[in-house]
């Protein structure tokens, strides 16, 4: 196995590498250790801490906290998605008065930090009248003229990067110009985007914490509350790893899920190209 | 206009404190992501699976998490104190510092094996053969997608205001208490970072892309 970096190693290699392994096990070792004991000297291990995630009550809070995490993804997720399909769909147009606004949204939406985005859903918009605005739905917005903005570029730059023939073909058969966006260039961007497209849900979930700062009841928020509670001796240390591992935990699922799905989209795609190898 | 002016020393505060943020958490994060890219492209297996138990374990991380873990759980383990400021430097560089790692693994990647064969060839061991040959050009190809986590961090030096660090985004809060109204200085606070965004790391993104482009 040659690599950029470095050839097959020889005997004297080896040794080395032995002894940078044991090194690196040992400061590995090390820093968690000292991490570990810090928390155990701090009394971040004690009963106590840890009672409180035995109740009942305090379990069923934790699901519906998760519960919400998971609702503003969905929700966040399936917006994001639509918008930066019409979004690109917007930037791809013939018509001037069309593609030009579409530009300065995708532009002007990922230059603004999602947080000042949500604050001036939930905090700016009631201070001028506007009501009815939850959290949930600042953080949903938020996470979807973000994201959407993201993704329609994604879209976009994976709609350029085919070959122009496949339009041409489109065009050349009848289809109209939505036509070919949608039935041709659409499908075959996303199936080329996957990976990246992927990516940004992820970040999604990681950015429905950002719900926390504008007080929805979500995973960090609950945590957070958790920490403040006197009698288990404020466990903050605790209940931010427990969130910690559910975050872990749903974006690992997150990207599993979807690598699944690119496998398969991926294995179809080959059966298809071994059935016009046989007819070719 | 009238939030703006009459709260000019809010603004500017709120704003220096976001670049004093933003450009020591970006030099800390680039220096621990290049050592933890070179870890994770080095022939040591278990530098390789620290490195990448690193990234994969902070990049499924929320940044409100990590930040929150510094600022609220952090005093609570007895070690010496550090200020809010600190403590979300701290917890920015190491975030930033993974997504760094990942550019710079990426940019490795497209220098071509014929390049480290060459230098292994006249005799270069593996520290120079990276330092001297692989990430110069590395560094190169990673230039836009560095500019884009930079620019990412940059606007995530925003939460660092759920935390109690006075900057841009704990502007509203201190406008809020003041009874001015919130809507014209949310909106000032975005149209400053739309202007540090569009107006100037985009195109010196731009810029540095045209003129550091490796010709191949």
């Amino acid at each position: 196995m040659s690599s950029v970096l470095f050839d097959v190693p020889g005997p004297k290699a080896r040794a080395r590498y032995v002894y940078l392994n044991i090194i690196t096990l040992l400061v590995v070792v090390g820093i968690i250790g000292f991490i570990l004991i810090r928390f155990y000297q701090s009394g971040q291990f004690t009963a106590q801490k840890w009672e409180l995630f035995t109740y009942p009550l305090v379990q069923q809070n934790l699901l519906k906290a998760i519960g919400a995490t998971l609702s503003a993804f969905a929700v966040g997720a399936v917006g994001s998605l639509v918008l930066g399909i019409i979004l690109a769909f917007g930037r791809l147009s013939d018509t001037k008065w069309l593609s030009r606004p579409c530009y300065w949204f995708t532009e002007v939406f990922r230059a603004v930090p999602l947080l000042i985005l949500m604050m001036i859903m939930y905090y700016g918009l009631p201070s001028v009248g506007v009501t009815g605005i939850t959290p949930f739905i600042a953080v949903v917005v938020g996470l979807i003229l973000y994201n959407g903005s993201v993704l329609a570029e994604v879209f976009r730059a994976g709609i350029e990067s085919l070959p122009s023939g496949q339009r041409e073909a489109g065009l050349a058969i009848g289809l109209s110009n939505g036509q070919v966006l949608r039935s041709i260039l659409l499908p075959q961007a996303v199936r080329a985007m996957l990976p990246v497209i992927i990516s940004q849900l992820v970040v999604i979930m990681k950015d429905t914490a950002l719900g926390f700062l504008i007080t929805y009841n979500e995973i960090l928020k609950y945590a957070s509350d958790l920490g403040s509670q006197g009698d288990f001796g404020f466990p903050v240390v605790p209940a931010l790893m427990v969130a910690a591992v559910i975050y872990v935990g749903l974006c690992l699922i997150l990207s599993g899920v979807a690598k699944f799905v690119e496998f398969k989209m991926s294995s179809r795609v080959r059966v298809i190209k071994a059935k016009v190898g046989i007819a070719g | 206009m009238n939030v703006l002016i009459d709260n000019s020393e809010l603004f500017l505060t709120g704003f220096k404190n976001t670049g004093i943020l933003f450009i020591i958490s970006a030099f800390f994060a680039l220096i621990l992501g290049t050592i933890v890219a070179g870890m994770r492209v080095s022939p040591a297996p278990a530098m390789r699976a620290a490195g990448t138990f690193y990234v994969n374990a902070v990049r499924n991380t929320p940044l409100t998490l990590i930040l929150a873990f510094f600022a609220l759980g952090y005093p609570q383990l007895g070690l010496p104190q550090i200020s809010f400021m600190n403590a979300a430097i701290v917890g920015l560089s190491l975030y930033t510092a993974t997504y760094v790692c990942e550019a710079i693994r990426s940019g490795i990647n497209t220098v071509s094996v014929g390049q480290s064969e060459a230098a292994r060839a006249i005799g270069l061991p593996f520290i120079p053969t990276l330092t001297l040959i692989v990430l110069p050009q590395a560094f190169r190809s990673v230039v836009p997608p560095l500019f884009s986590v930079f620019i990412a961090l940059l606007k995530n030096t925003t939460v660092a205001a759920g935390f109690s660090v006075l900057e841009a985004g704990a502007i509203r809060a201190y406008l809020s208490e003041r009874g001015e109204p919130l809507l014209p200085g949310l909106l000032w606070v975005a149209l400053i970072f739309i202007l540090l965004v569009l107006g100037i790391l985009s195109p010196l993104q731009r810029y540095l892309e045209k003129k550091w482009k490796v010709a191949r």
